[in-house]
């Protein structure tokens, strides 16, 4: 992505000075950035930084204290959840909380809940095309979602998403806990649903691999962004790597 | 013999209107994570909007059949309506409050419930009209009356159904999963407040099925009729697994066998709530989840 293109299209995502806190720790303080449609935006920090918890408040999950989040141009603060995901903002969790007691069949279904009633086929078509991108998830559709392996759940965790499908999907670590092997196969089709024109806000602490499929990398240190610029740019900053991305 | 098929039918009797309590205390746990003690007096409305439905209706309709569905349906309504206000008044606003201040709540409106019952229909026992038609009929040489038969199976009908909703249907897998887990059920555009709701209302509905079996069983009622029905439904409940569905069901028929036998094996007959809760503690000790009750997942 080039800087040129930011300047051209109205974001889908702005957020602007945002601020979240827990009790009395400021866990967000002030941070703004935007997403545009068809990016993979890569929001980098070390533990603790902020990350899980800027989707959680674009996601309602979290209450926002102060600040504007808009999703295509409408103010979606400390809205209820459902009616965010409605909106088209789908987030996959941090340890993807699948549904363990639920077979991966009625995972994938119960993810299509806003539209299976009227919509049967794009439900098949959406997991038709799950299927193609994980073909591990279709040869255990009747197991139990707790039974299944971390990498197997990050599938699923994002096999749930696209059907839920949204205009911009969000991923909270999906290489957490992953084999060096696994990660690169995840990223890798994160990287083929983006290209698919699906826009995409991935927070990672890998960064390094994170960078190679993100365009644009906002950098947040203990709630505050610190660093932001293309991921070239922000790897060709020595300083930056040394001191944020481990 | 003639006895021993009178018991099996007593215990198969007593079992299924214990597992339907059962049943319908476990729903809004199962779903919500909260004990809802009021649920005794949601019981005790429906045996009142029962026992007025169906004593106004049998002087308009002739067939006796007619005048069950009808009152049920009425019941049903009424009790899922008032199931509905309580979540509101009672729970809503403690959504993020301990656990410990939603039973304090659930057990005053609870109390809040019988009082009204009471003053709205006073204290004295009422007798609750028969709902299915007075037939005997012949098993293995003996005579069974029409009405325990149709006990068991509007019971086992119930369940099934019960089961087939939570296990195929898109509501049934949405309880399922705001069950496991609230914030991702959001996440898929789940209106989890709404399927909360929703577990309420099938609690009240199979509350008011299960109190026209007991009313059918019984006759005789009063104002306080909820009170030891909760308490068996929540022994129940926990011996199968609090939130398990077929651990109520299995919780009500082990208790409904307690009842059965303990007279007959033991010389006073209020012994069973002693060998009930033995049996409950040492299941408890034994797995403290409850039989089929697994540890912080599955709930429903
Ligand atoms: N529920 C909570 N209650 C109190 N403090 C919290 C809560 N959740 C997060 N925090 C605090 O807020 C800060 C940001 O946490 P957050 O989970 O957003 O970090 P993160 O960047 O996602 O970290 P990680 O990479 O470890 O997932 C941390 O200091 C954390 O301790
Ligand atoms: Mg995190």
């Amino acid at each position: 992505m080039n800087t040129k293109n930011r300047e051209r299209s109205d974001p889908i995502l702005k957020v602007e000075d945002l601020y979240v806190s827990y009790g009395k720790i400021a866990a967000l303080r002030g941070i703004s950035f935007e997403v545009h449609k068809g990016d993979i935006v890569a929001m980098l920090g070390a533990n603790g930084a902020g990350k899980t918890t800027t989707l959680n408040a674009l996601t309602g999950v979290v209450p926002v204290k102060s600040g504007s989040i808009s999703f295509k141009g409408k103010t979606i603060n400390n809205l209820p959840t459902s009616k965010i995901t409605t909106m088209g903002i789908v987030h996959v969790p941090e340890g993807r909380r699948i549904f363990p007691d639920l077979t991966v069949g009625e995972n994938l279904r119960i993810a299509a809940y806003l539209y299976e009633n009227k919509d049967k086929d794009l439900y098949l078509e959406r997991r038709e095309n799950v299927f193609k991108l994980f073909p591990r998830l279709e040869k255990r559709v009747n197991q139990l979602g707790g039974t299944l392996s971390g990498g197997e759940q990050q599938m699923l965790a994002i096999g749930r998403a696209l059907i839920t499908g949204g205009e911009i999907l969000l991923l909270d670590e999906p290489s957490m806990g992953l084999a060096p092997m696994l990660v690169k196969e995840i990223l890798n089709t994160v990287k083929k649903i983006a290209e698919d024109g699906q826009t995409i806000m991935l927070v990672e602490q890998n960064a390094m691999l994170a960078m190679d499929i993100a365009s644009y990398c906002y950098v947040l240190e203990t709630g505050e962004i610190v660093y932001e610029g293309t991921s070239d740019y922000i790897r060709s900053q020595k300083k930056i790597a040394e001191v944020y991305l481990g | 013999m003639n006895t021993f098929v009178q018991q099996i039918i007593n215990f198969l009797q007593l079992g299924s209107i214990y597992a339907l309590c059962a049943l319908s205390f476990t729903m809004v746990y199962g779903v919500a994570r909260l004990v809802n003690f009021a649920h005794g007096s949601i019981f005790g409305v429906s045996m009142y909007v029962l026992f007025f439905a169906s004593t106004y209706l049998f002087n308009v309709i002739e067939s006796t059949w007619l005048v069950y569905v009808i009152s049920l349906v009425i019941s049903c309504i009424v009790t899922s309506l008032i199931a509905l206000l309580l979540e509101r008044v009672a729970y809503t606003p403690l959504r993020n409050a301990p656990k410990v201040a939603v039973v304090v709540s659930s057990v005053g409106a609870g109390m809040v419930i019988e009082y009204l019952i009471l003053n709205i229909a006073g204290s004295k026992a009422l007798r609750m009209p028969s709902l299915i038609p007075n037939i005997k009929f012949d098993l293995l040489g003996v005579s069974v009356p029409l009405y325990k038969f149709m006990i068991i199976i509007i019971a086992i009908i119930t369940m099934v159904v019960l089961n087939i909703v939570i296990k195929k249907t898109k509501l049934g897998i949405a309880m399922r999963a705001v069950s496991q887990d609230r914030v991702a059920a959001g996440f898929m555009g789940i209106q989890t407040s709404k399927v909360v709701s929703a577990s309420f209302v099938f609690g009240a509905i199979i509350a008011a099925v299960a109190a026209s079996l007991y009313g059918t069983a019984y006759s005789i009622f009063a104002y306080d009729v909820g009170e030891s029905i909760i308490w068996w439904s929540f022994i129940a409940a926990v011996l199968g697994g609090i939130g398990s569905i077929n651990g109520a069901v299995l919780g009500g028929y082990i208790i409904g066998a307690i009842s059965v036998l303990a007279p007959i094996i033991l010389p006073v007959s209020s012994y069973k709530d002693i060998v009930a809760f033995a049996v409950l503690i040492i299941v408890l000790l034994v797995k403290p989840t409850g039989l089929l009750g697994k540890k912080g997942i599955e709930k429903i």
